[in-house]
């Protein structure tokens, strides 16, 4: 158990940094705070997926000195999602921030409690 | 006959163009487009739907040239059509309910953008429907979690916006978990369609190995979604999202979007895990207890609520704890009887926000109860299709609540454990939903004698009083017509494995 902890450090780095993430983003009440940990979350999930798709001693599976062996190179799979996900979690983030600063303008305030004791003040 | 097998792809394709080409047209064009690809979707869904059932098998379509194991698929079968038919009748018919409400609460130059929304949203549905490959399937449950947002918070007031972010962080949270789940279970089988990574985790569960990371990543992508889907303790968000944005928005979230991540889950148990596997898991009692609770809870908020569409928001609260009782109880009734229970719900709850509408325009547009007494006299066509939702939603028979709770209830006979909790938490949800949905019905009907308020008739809301009988027709239609959508969906599922 702790050797294979000791051999995946980057794996458990990964969840870590999830569960960082994850706390900031559900219990955090100041919204850039909030999407700071969103932005973490996500990249913990990039970090597991890269750590999972590197082999040691292998490269990218570019082909330039005749080498087709399988053996010599690494999946190519993991490192796309990579750059899938980062493009959806760039727009999220975008999205996010877009409806903070709407938020900012209405109530002057980050904080998502007090921006709800303010609506019910409101009462709309 | 064999040209069918092109139409899923062509439908989500459809739906992704109509959506760019909406970004650059005035309001009314954009308008006309959508319910022109709202048509063609449902026709061709149809045909597919036809298609399958005449081959009795499903199909799988290669997108792109690479084969299998590393290509990306489109797969279709009957339970796939059919819900793909049955989103497209929802969204119309929501879309022209609450167009007069649209009119008045979007800023007229902003219009299009909410079809541009509509048409992204179909787009995503359909491909979480019919998509055979999980990473496709996690990027558009982020597409459909923006325009999800965008549709709440496209009424431009402090409620929604707020309703709007604190739905992000819950769809946010709850996709993060879905990714981390899909990225190990990618890890365990090297594979990302989902009938490969079933072969594989066959074999790994065979093999007895990675027991407890085949277990997490199951747990994961199963909570991931509950929380997308608003499951009892997940359902904070819900009220304010549902009862303050405008009200085919309100419509389109609680009967089409929470329904799109159910049905992902649906295809995870059955196409990527397998029925019998996650069955041992346990993860269904889980599911099993939070379904009862989110059933009692809801109803609970939903008799304190004082404002009616903040009601019926938390009746969707209780009406998902059912879907996932189904679930729990792990057998291939409880899961047919929670697919029908999709299908009812998303066809009662859409009516019912669209009725209320009706009720709450003639009270001066107050949402309170107090308000909205005898108002079903001042809109007598929006009462009768209130009272109908509600008389569905209690569970009456002639409409399509009635069979769902007696699929429930079948189910649970059927299974020793859990008959009794299931039984008495059904009987008690039944009474609470009959308290707070009768309270409501005998409220509108109460006359009163001198009203401040107008009185409309037909001629004045054509649109809405056809959308009405339409919703009405296709809630009997459920309801009496039950064998052969029962027969259907045992039929997908059993295509499912």
């Amino acid at each position: 158990m702790g050797a294979n902890l000791l051999t995946n450090y980057g794996e458990a780095v990964a969840m870590i940094l999830f569960g960082i993430g994850f706390g900031n983003l559900l219990l955090q009440s100041n919204l850039i705070k909030k999407i700071i940990g969103l932005n973490i979350m996500d990249t913990a999930i990039y970090l597991f997926l890269a750590e999972k798709g590197y082999i040691e001693g292998r490269v990218a599976p570019i082909v330039t000195d005749g080498v087709t062996s399988v053996e010599a190179y690494i999946n190519p799979v993991p490192s796309g999602l990579v750059l899938t996900g980062i493009v959806v979690s760039v727009s999220v983030s975008a999205l996010m921030l877009a409806l903070t600063i709407r938020l900012y303008r209405r109530y002057h305030t980050l904080d998502l409690d007090e921006i709800s004791t303010s609506l019910k003040r409101e009462g709309l | 006959m064999d040209f069918i097998r092109n139409f899923p792809c062509i439908s989500i394709m459809l739906c992704l163009f109509a959506g760019i080409i909406s970004s650059g047209l005035r309001g009314r064009t954009a308008r006309w487009i959508n319910i022109a690809l709202l048509l063609i979707v449902t026709f061709l869904s149809a045909c597919t739907l036809f298609y399958t059932l005449s081959t009795g098998e499903s199909f799988v379509y290669v997108m792109g040239k690479f084969p299998a194991p590393w290509g990306n698929e489109i797969r279709a079968g009957v339970l796939e059509a059919g819900m793909a038919l049955f989103f497209c009748i929802i969204m119309l018919l929501s879309l022209l309910g609450g167009q007069h409400k649209l009119v008045k609460e979007v800023e007229e130059n902003k219009v299009f953008l909410y079809y541009v929304l509509t048409n992204l949203l179909l787009s995503s549905l359909l491909a979480l429907v019919y998509t055979n490959d999980m990473f496709t399937a996690y990027v558009f449950v982020e597409i459909n979690t923006i325009s999800a947002c965008g549709l709440i918070m496209i009424r431009q007031v402090g409620r929604t916006i707020e309703a709007a972010v604190r739905y992000m962080i819950m769809s946010l949270l709850g996709s993060g978990l879905l990714l981390l789940g899909l990225c190990m279970l990618y890890d365990l089988t090297g594979h990302l369609l989902m009938s490969n990574m079933k072969e594989s985790i066959a074999a790994i569960v065979a093999q007895g190995e990675y027991n407890i990371p085949l277990i997490v990543s199951i747990a994961l992508m199963t909570v991931g979604l509950c929380i997308k889907s608003a499951l009892f303790p997940f359902h904070a968000w819900l009220p304010d999202a549902y009862g303050y944005s405008t009200v085919s928005s309100a419509a389109i979230l609680s009967s089409l979007v929470s329904k799109g991540y159910i049905f992902l889950l649906i295809k995870i148990i059955y196409r990527v895990i397998g029925f019998d596997i996650f069955i041992n898991t346990r993860i269904i009692d889980v599911l099993f207890v939070f379904g009862l609770m989110g059933m009692i809870f809801g109803s609970l908020s939903a008799i304190w609520e004082n404002d009616i569409r903040r009601m019926i928001a938390y009746s969707s609260v209780a009406q998902i704890g059912y879907i996932y009782m189904g679930f729990g109880m792990g057998t291939q009734y409880g899961m047919v009887a929670s697919v029908f229970h999709m299908l009812s719900h998303a066809a009662t709850k859409s009516l019912l926000f669209i009725a209320a509408i009706g009720l709450t325009d003639v009270s001066g547009g107050s949402r309170k109860f107090i308000e909205l007494t005898g108002s079903a006299y001042r809109n007598k066509w929006a009462g009768v299709t209130f009272t109908v939702g509600s008389l569905s939603m209690v569970g009456i028979p002639l409409f399509s609540g009635f069979i769902s709770k007696l699929l429930f209830a079948q189910a649970a006979v059927q299974i020793n454990g859990k008959m009794l909790p299931a039984l008495i938490v059904l009987g008690v949800s039944t009474i609470l939903n009959a308290i707070y949905f009768m309270k409501t019905v005998i409220r509108i009907y109460t006359p009163v004698e001198a009203t401040a308020y107008p009185s409309v008739t037909f001629k004045d809301m054509k649109l809405y009083a056809v959308v009405l009988v339409l919703f009405i027709v296709l809630n009997i239609i459920l309801g009496i017509n039950s064998q052969p959508i029962v027969d259907m969906i045992e039929q997908g599922l059993a295509m499912f494995a």
